[in-house]
Order: C-alpha cells, then structure tokens, then sequence
C-alpha cells in the first residue's frame, strides 16, 4: 500500500467545492427565490405599513434595507448544511483529509454567491423604491458589499451549531442576530453618513475589519461546530 | 511482532445512561477483516462512527499504525474509507459528479477508475443521472462504488449490503476479500452471513464482550 500524500493543492479543494455549491445551488434555484423575495416584500409593504412620504422614507431607506438584507441573510442560513448533513455528504466532508476550514469556507463563499451578492445588486433599486439619496447609493453598495459576507459567514456558524437539531430555525436567529449587530450599526452608518455628505471612509474601513477577521476565524468556529453536531 | 494497523484500548461508550460496551479491546493487523456482530441496538454503528473519528462520545484510547490517533488524524483520514447509513450522495448531482467529487477531497484515490467503478457497481448508462431519479439500492451502489477506485488501506463499512441485491453483494464480498488479499483491512458490520472464510475475524457486541 502506497504512504498516504496529501498532495492535491488546497487551492483546487477550494475552487472545486465552491463550484460544486454553486452547482447544487443552480439546479435547486428554485430555493434561492424566497429570501430575494422576502427583500423586495419588505421594501415593498414597508411605505404602505408606516408612510409614503418621501420625506420620511428616505430618512430611513438605509435601516430599512438593511434590516431586509439581515434578515433575507438569516432566513437563507439554515439550509446551509442541512441538507448535506441530512445525506451524509457531510460525514464524509468531516472525514476527507483536508482542512474542515477551508471546505467550510468554500461552501460559505458559494452561499454568499447565491444569497448575499443578488441582494446586494437588487439593493440600489429598493433604494429607488424608499426615496434613498442619491449620494447614499454608493454607500449603500459597498457596505452591503463588505457586511453581507460577514453576515453569512457567522451565520453559518449558527447553521453549524444546530445542523443536528431538528428544528434549528428559531435558535440560528437567537445564536446569531446578537452578533449581526455591529455589522447593522456600521452598515447603516456608512449609508446615513453618506447621505448627510460626510465622510464613510471610516465605516467601510471598520466593516472591512470585521469580514478580514471573519474570513479567518469563523471557518475555524464553523468546522468545530460541524464536529460537535455530527459527533451526537 | 509488527505494530497492528489499528488498535482500540479499553473503550467505553453509554448512550442514554446505558452501556453498550465497557473494557473493549481489539486489535486490526493489515489485510484482516473484522466483523463486527451483535443485535439491533448493540452499538455497532456507534462504535463504527468512534473508530472512524465521527463520534467522540467515548472513553478510551485508539491509536493507528502504533501512534495515538489525536496525533496523526490526518494520515487517518486520508487512509480511510467510510461507508455509513447515509450514502453521501447528492441527489441534485449525478453519480458521476458526486463521485469527482469524492476523488478531488480523497487523495488515495485514482479519479480515472471513476467511469469504470460506475459501470462495475451496475450503472453503466446511469452516469449522467441525477441521483434522485436512482432507486436507494442505486443511491448505495453509487457510494459502494468507491470501493472500486480508492487505494485506502482501511474500509470502514456499516452494513454494506442493505438494498443490494444478491449478486452485488457476491461482488463486493469478493472485492472484500480482494482488498484484505492485497493487505487492506476491513471493518464491517452486516446481518447477512459472510461467504468470505480467510483472515476473517468477528467481534461480538451486546450482552457477550470478550472481557
């Protein structure tokens, strides 16, 4: 028997996990609709529940479709790693010699692709549709940009913790919203600073920290958690 | 003496304040096969699920080629292959896909012997099918394929043979002992009465551990 090598580049597990996601995803593309249409419910019934009034809706256009996206985020986390927990492709993904990390990010970054990037490009016409302003539309772009892979990548460690649960809904979004906070707060803030003609230099800056030290340390979390609910 | 391929020292594992077994002990040298035997409910797949490194709800030591297993998890992983209840296999992804796949995360496997195994496991035609529109004894026949093209020296097999039928059972039961010829090792768990006779060993779970 040949001395096991462990010598496929990390760099094609990468690419080709990624585009088995993104090929699972498109021929399941039915499923990714719902949080896209959630977004656009949202900014659509919002002016019919509270006021049409361009005064007040472009106040709050930047809250209102960042409070969307989150939640557009949250609802799309939990099928993550459901269904490959459910036919075992996870057990085998834990057991694969390469780092649990690495194939965890790769499958974040393809849920990212599917759910947080369509979002982020629809994000200018709801803009539109709730009077934001137009200096604020830039804004609003790069900081869903830069806060909705962070959004996916700690959701996916709620996804990760109840996997094994068989109702995990309701606990991701008590897991997770806590700390979906800050990155609201500077998302928000980069957009409403926008409008007012000051400077989102700063909030970028702050919403970049926070993805560059979740691309690093969520994986990690992320494959611990995998461990933890596959292990019961 | 040479040092065993595998060896379990002492495990213990409860599940809901019930032991399924305590003071378990065995050793597996290359190119045995150990079957592990017991009723429903006996921790088979539990203790498959430890040996492999899925379930860490246990106490006692195992250590692989003479070196605990927390230190060389990864010469492990990379030389085990793992059957389990769940066939890993994507429904939304033909057999074909979900077996690439397997090779590109597995390294001790030959990528090219993939068209090959399909045909060899009876799904010959089916390659570029989803898997959802396979039956389940397809869906198993996919996973089993793996069989045909991995070079892992260690198979980890928990009831390999549900929803296969006789003569994909007689076939793998030769590529077992085929495997353990050329000095790979099984561990399997099965119901059904293993035709293969040389270096077969079985281990007892429920009610009559070897103490």
């Amino acid at each position: 028997m040949s001395e096991p090598s462990v010598d496929i580049s990390l760099t094609r597990v990468f690419w080709i996990t990624l585009r088995r996601d993104l090929l699972l995803a498109y021929r399941r593309r039915n499923d990714l609709i719902s949080p896209l249409m959630f977004f656009l419910m949202v900014a659509t019934l919002f002016p019919l529940g509270v006021s049409p009034e361009p005064e007040f809706l472009s106040q709050v256009a930047a809250g209102v479709v960042w409070v969307a996206a989150l939640l557009a985020t949250l609802l799309s986390m939990d099928s993550l790693f459901r269904s490959d927990f459910d036919d075992g492709s996870l057990e085998q993904m834990l057991l694969s010699p390469q780092p649990l990390a690495l194939l965890v990010l790769a499958k974040v970054v393809a849920h990212w692709t599917v759910s947080g990037l369509p979002l982020t490009i629809l994000a200018p016409l709801l803009g539109v549709m709730l009077y934001l302003p137009g200096e604020g539309m830039s804004a609003l772009i790069f900081s869903l940009l830069l806060g909705t892979p962070t959004l996916s990548l700690i959701g996916a460690i709620g996804a990760a913790l109840t996997v094994g649960l068989r109702k995990g809904g309701v606990l991701i979004t008590l897991l997770v919203l806590p700390l979906y906070i800050p990155v609201l707060i500077f998302g928000t803030g980069a957009v409403q600073a926008a409008s007012t003609g000051l400077p989102i230099g700063g909030y970028l800056a702050i919403l970049g920290a926070i993805l560059a030290l979740g691309v690093v340390l969520t994986p990690l979390a992320v494959a611990a958690g995998l461990r933890i609910s596959v292990s019961n | 003496m040479s040092t065993p391929l595998l060896e379990a020292n002492n495990l213990f594992c409860e599940r809901d304040e019930r032991v399924l077994f305590e003071q378990l002990s065995f050793t597996l040298n290359a190119g045995e096969i150990l079957q592990v035997e017991g009723p429903n409910g006996s921790g088979k797949t539990t203790l498959l699920r430890i040996l492999a490194g899925l379930s860490t709800a246990f106490e006692g030591e195992l250590s692989w080629k003479g070196e605990p297993m927390s230190d060389v998890r990864d010469d492990f992983r990379a030389s085990m292959l793992y059957f389990g209840h769940l066939p890993g296999v994507k429904a939304t992804l033909t057999a074909e896909e979900n077996l690439r796949w397997y090779c590109a995360v597995h390294p001790l496997t030959r990528i090219e012997g993939v068209h090959e195994a399909l045909a060899k496991v009876g799904l010959r035609g089916y390659e570029d099918v989803p898997c959802h529109s396979l039956s389940a004894g397809q869906n198993r026949r996919v996973s089993l394929a793996r069989l045909y093209f991995s070079e892992a020296p260690l198979w980890v097999l928990d009831e390999p043979f549900t929803a296969i039928d006789k003569r994909g059972v007689a076939e793998k039961e030769a590529l077992i002992a085929a495997h353990a010829a050329k000095g790979g090792s099984v561990i399997l768990t099965t119901h059904h009465e293993l035709a293969i006779r040389d270096n077969v060993r079985q281990l007892a779970l429920g009610g009559e551990i070897p103490r």
